[in-house]
């Protein structure tokens, strides 16, 4: 018997329910090994990707295959960005006082992502479009996509770029938080969301409901920032 | 019944902004619509959030690593599309992250506010 294609054989409609339970069982076995290894590198979605990604080529289950399942759990992240709302809400006093600091923040971290996320790559001698697909990796998967196709980029690259750069803020953003001897939730939630949008997030995001708050504005302002901004500094760029 | 409301609240703000999306031609996807939409409704109405849908809320909010899984194992297989510029890609993505995090960080944190309350969690 060839236990490779073992689920197709039981039944098609195992694989949908194989996905979810693989994606639940790999991320609870991340959240585990986290609090075992309290190791930035020890993320959950980081090891849950590791075990589904290795455990998919093993089965041999295609992308397509897995997303049958997946997809009700991606399906949440729309009603979960909208509950962001909630302790934006709570958070109303705090974000009054700071207003015009946090807009100050928002825009200056949207225009450094941008201009030295292109600069970076045509220094060490990266490609005019690949360069142009770095500019909004910082944004929401779905806004990352839409400017790199409208500044010349390449989509595809830019949603990788999005996805492996919140990645590496849910990774870094406690140890850069430490180093720069910064203990502030709401600072946090917004440099957090600023260049890691959600994913970034979902790292502090838990930890205080001022991260979520201002992590909330920071995904929402800094998509909508750059949609605007790419398309007028883009050209700016591109002479050099 | 409670648990339904405020899940029923969430996806009818989510389906407002992917209509709102739709309506505009927007680049901004529906669900953060949706969020400044809800947000909206609380502040102008000054009222404030039902418990059962902060708990929907923070329930949702606190496995939002979760949720990205699925997004996360897709750009495995697309990771070949870095293979090409592999060390300008990388070197940027992680100075570029790193700037950005910092000048960010210290702004807020220069001339914001200081958080009344701390260590609270979610």
């Amino acid at each position: 018997m060839n236990w490779s294609t073992l689920p197709h054989t039981l039944s098609p409609g195992i694989v949908p329910l194989f996905a979810i339970v693989l994606t639940l069982g790999a991320y609870l076995f991340g959240v585990e090994v986290q609090k075992r290894l309290p190791h930035p590198l020890a993320n959950p979605v980081v090891i849950a990707i590791v075990i589904i990604g290795i455990t998919l080529r093993l089965l041999h289950l295609s992308y397509q295959d897995y997303f049958t399942g997946a997809q009700f759990i991606y399906f949440l992240l729309g009603p979960a960005t909208v509950a962001l709302a909630i302790p934006m809400v709570r958070a109303l006093e705090h974000m009054r006082r700071g207003f015009w600091p946090m807009i100050s923040a928002l825009l200056a971290g949207s225009l450094v992502g941008l201009v030295s996320g292109y600069a970076i790559v045509r220094l060490l001698g990266g490609s005019q479009a690949v360069a142009l697909s770095m500019a909004p990796k910082s944004l929401t998967t779905p806004i990352a996509i839409a400017v790199s196709a409208s500044i010349g980029g390449i989509p595809s690259l830019s949603a990788v770029l999005a996805i492996l750069g919140g990645i590496l803020v849910a990774i870094s953003i406690d140890p850069v938080f430490r180093w720069l001897k910064i203990d502030e939730p709401s600072a946090k939630g917004l440099a957090a969301g600023t260049a890691g949008s959600g994913l970034g997030a979902s790292r502090v995001i838990p930890q205080h409901t001022l991260s979520a708050a201002f992590a909330g504005v920071a995904i929402g302002a800094n998509g909508i920032l750059t949609a605007i901004l790419a398309p007028i500094l883009v050209p700016l760029l591109r002479h050099w | 019944m409670s648990m339904i409301r405020s899940i029923f609240i969430l996806l009818l703000f989510q389906l407002a902004g992917e209509a709102l999306r739709a309506l505009t031609h927007t680049k901004v996807p529906g669900p953060v619509i949706g969020m400044i939409l809800l947000a909206a409704f609380y502040i102008l109405r000054r009222r404030e959030p039902s418990p059962a849908l902060e708990n929907a809320a923070d329930g949702l909010l606190s496995w939002l690593g979760l949720l990205f899984v699925p997004a996360g194992v897709g750009i495995v297989a697309n990771l070949a599309l870095l293979r090409a510029a592999w060390l300008p890609i990388s070197v940027a993505l992680i100075g570029s992250t790193f700037l950005t995090l910092v000048i960010t960080a210290w702004i807020m944190h220069r001339f914001g506010p200081r958080a009344s309350i701390r260590g609270e969690g979610l």
